[in-house]
């Protein structure tokens, strides 16, 4: 990382049309994805957030009806700005897709009658990826009176297990098809997808199988070619225990006498339960501590800017996403 | 927690009649480790045990000694069984569970063909429910192995990592339907019967789908789909009576599920639509795993109390370690407050689960010793 990308990490993120937001379940992913739509529309940008599994979690974030498969302006952000959302549904996006670039009408119903609609979508995901990642690519392209329609289009995309196989169905299409237009659409998109114009990040916690997980998928993406944008680290919270406490902590020589005197004098008393319970509880914090920083080490290696997001105890409502899309402003998203 | 309301573990696991246990929930809340931890106690209990794990972390695969994909159970060693007690684990392949499949019931030139098919290469491992169909394929076959040579009389099956754990009920038959619809009697068709009785079959759309499939696949491509298509069809018919036969043996006596959960909304949401739906199917639910909930041994000083206290020892500028310690313990005790209240939510629609924990780690389970005190957890009484 250059000393300039690594005071404002957001910088890699200049000239990216297309961000792809991936992570472990449980990650937030969809939070993370929400706030950088947010981010991003700071300043007067349009910005589209696509979701592709059917959860509705847009809606629930921002707190508005269930989305239809049609984009809906959800919020506006700082200094005015819209964060355009789309739920995405593949089997309208299939009929879409196949009207926009064959041109079937009746033929489209047709293939529904005898369940290939299904098929496509429900039990080859190749197909599906295909239409999801294709109408990502047209949500890029799309312009009106030669403007692009979206200064950027955020996608909450499957989870970083599948990540890699998602956006690189379309290679696999290519190789399938070797003419015609299925393979011309395929390279396309694959042509978008692994230019500077596309940033694929990996939302993480500072955990074992989430950091594992976001090792492993960024190694994936990059023998797939595919660009790594940035590690969102989520969740973190502030250390309550610093320097010499933290490690006698750790080894479980915190003073007990000065603990038990202190709550004393804030008046509760000190049971010997108590003080226990608060130095073991502490001992945990301590243990935790030292995996997070593991952790942060690893997730640096990786060589990519790194956001960090604070950890919000009251859950996650609009008000929240607001927060975390200032936090990502003032680490250098915009 | 009442007593009649509490998951017996052990009751579960030393019943003998206890022949199938199924680890669902939604992805991320431990279901893997969940049904190592059972299997290992189970077998240090004296129970015959094969555990299939379908995606497990790295180093957990390596605690259970399980090096490679082999698509065989291999014993584990290291536990300390009792009795006649062992434990095997063992990592799903779906490919190779798929292509034995196919070499099972295809003869062996046709079986030849469709392996080499590049169009199978892809779908074996990429259609959605493979790797559920595969899964229960697996424990269909692990179960005839235990009824015919006694190897295991304990099975504990994890379920495949995905968004929803209704996908491992759903996602079998799914895959069975489409095998069966029109879709693919379209693509089989011209091999089968040709010529008009394929005309009359898919009637006046002949012309119009015939046309789309041609203009989307290509014609080589729409040609190596239905090669493909009749080769694989010889097979179809016992990829659906084995996806009946397994759905069946999981509503049999012996069979039970446990639902795996973390305390988050989202998981116990998950949690509760399956149990809803075990209910509907008539499947047997052994009970709730509520996996790394958070505990404390000074619940008597409220997060409320504690908070205050730091403040004061805060604002007067002593005393900072115990400050600390008490804001650390106020956290605490909110989050074991959202996590009882999030667990009272789903006991009030369903009072009639029994329900055990398994408090957090700060680190992943990693050997055995980690799964036993994961165990011990679930066991103990309440």
């Amino acid at each position: 990382m250059t000393p300039a990308a690594a005071r404002r990490p957001g910088s890699d993120l200049r000239g990216v049309r297309l961000h792809v937001v991936t992570g472990k379940g449980g990650t937030g992913k969809t939070t993370v994805a929400a706030a950088l739509a947010l981010a991003l529309a700071a300043d007067g940008q349009q910005v589209l957030l696509m979701e592709v599994e059917g959860r509705q979690g847009i809606a629930q974030l921002f707190d508005v009806p269930p989305l239809p498969y049609e984009e809906r302006k959800v919020a506006v952000a700082r200094n005015g700005g819209d964060v355009v959302a789309l739920a995405v549904d593949p089997e309208a996006a299939l009929l879409e897709y196949l009207d926009m670039y064959y041109h079937l009408g009746r033929a489209g119903k047709a293939l529904r009658k005898i369940g290939m609609v299904e098929f496509a979508t429900t039990v080859a995901p190749g197909v599906r990826d295909v239409l999801l990642t294709g109408k990502a690519y047209e949500a890029v392209r799309r312009r009106q009176d030669k403007d692009p329609v979206y200064d950027a289009v955020v996608l909450d995309a499957p989870p970083t297990g599948r990540i890699t196989r998602f956006l690189n169905v379309n290679s696999e299409i290519a190789g399938v098809a070797k003419v015609g237009p299925i393979k011309r659409q395929a390279d396309s998109i694959m042509e978008l997808l692994r230019s500077p114009r596309t940033a694929v990040h990996l939302v993480t916690l500072l955990e074992e199988m989430p950091t594992q997980e976001t090792m492993d998928g960024v190694a994936e993406l990059r023998s797939a070619g595919l660009p790594v944008g940035a590690v969102f680290v989520n969740m973190i919270r502030p250390p309550l225990l610093r320097g010499v406490s933290l490690q006698q902590a750790r080894k479980g020589t915190l003073d007990q006498i000065d603990v038990a005197a202190g709550l004393t004098a804030a008046g509760i008393g000190h049971s010997p339960h108590v003080v226990a319970a608060l130095l073991s509880e502490a001992g945990e914090h301590a243990e935790r501590l030292a995996l997070e920083k593991q952790e942060l080490k690893a997730l640096k290696s990786l060589d990519r800017p790194l956001f960090e997001l604070p950890w919000l105890a009251e859950g996650i409502d609009l008000s929240s996403l607001y927060e975390l899309a200032d936090e990502m402003n003032d680490q250098g998203v915009a | 927690m009442s007593d009649d309301l509490r998951f017996d573990v052990d009751a579960l696991l030393d019943d003998p009649t206890t022949h199938i246990l199924v680890c669902c929930g939604s992805g991320g809340v431990g279901k893997t480790t969940i049904s190592a931890a059972l299997g290992l106690r189970a077998a240090e209990r004296g129970r015959r045990v094969c555990v299939l794990t379908i995606d497990p972390a790295r180093r957990l695969a390596q605690s259970l000694g399980l090096r490679e994909l082999d698509n065989t159970p291999r014993e584990v060693r290291g536990v300390r069984a009792a009795g006649q007690g062992a434990l095997f684990a063992m990592m799903l392949d779906m490919k190779r569970t798929f292509d034995e499949i196919v070499e099972q019931h295809a003869d062996p030139q046709r079986a030849q063909q469709i392996l080499a098919n590049p169009l199978y290469q892809s779908m074996s491992t990429s259609f959605a429910g493979t790797q559920e169909y595969m899964a229960m394929e697996k424990l269909g076959q692990l179960h005839r192995e235990a009824l015919a040579d006694n190897r295991w009389d304990l099975i504990v099956v994890d379920t495949p990592p995905s968004r929803s754990a209704l996908d491992f009920l759903d996602a079998p038959q799914r895959l069975g339907s489409f095998l069966d619809g029109r879709f693919i009697r379209l693509l089989t068709a011209p091999a089968r019967v040709g010529g008009r009785a394929y005309l009359r079959m898919v009637g006046a759309g002949f012309g119009l789908v015939s046309g789309a499939l041609t203009k989307i696949l290509g014609a080589q491509l729409l040609n190596d789909l239905q090669t493909l298509v009749a080769g694989l069809d010889s097979v179809f018919g016992g990829f659906r009576e084995r996806a009946e036969a397994t759905y069946s043996l999981l509503q049999a006596e012996g069979t039970s599920f446990v639902v795996v959960a973390a305390p988050e909304r989202d998981a116990l949401r998950e949690a509760s639509y399956f149990v809803e739906r075990l209910q509907t199917d008539a499947m047997p639910l052994a009970g709730l795993v509520l996996n790394r909930t958070h505990e404390t041994t000074a619940a008597d000083l409220s997060a409320d109390r504690a908070a205050g206290a730091a403040e004061v020892l805060a604002k007067a500028k002593q005393h900072s370690l115990a400050a600390s310690l008490l804001q650390l313990h106020a956290e605490r005790m909110r989050l074991i407050a959202r996590e009882r209240h999030l667990l009272e939510r789903f006991r009030r629609a369903h009072p009639r689960v029994s329900v055990t924990t398994a408090a957090a780690l700060a680190g992943d389970v990693n050997d055995l010793d980690g799964l036993r005190a994961v165990s011990s957890d679930l066991a103990r009484p309440s």
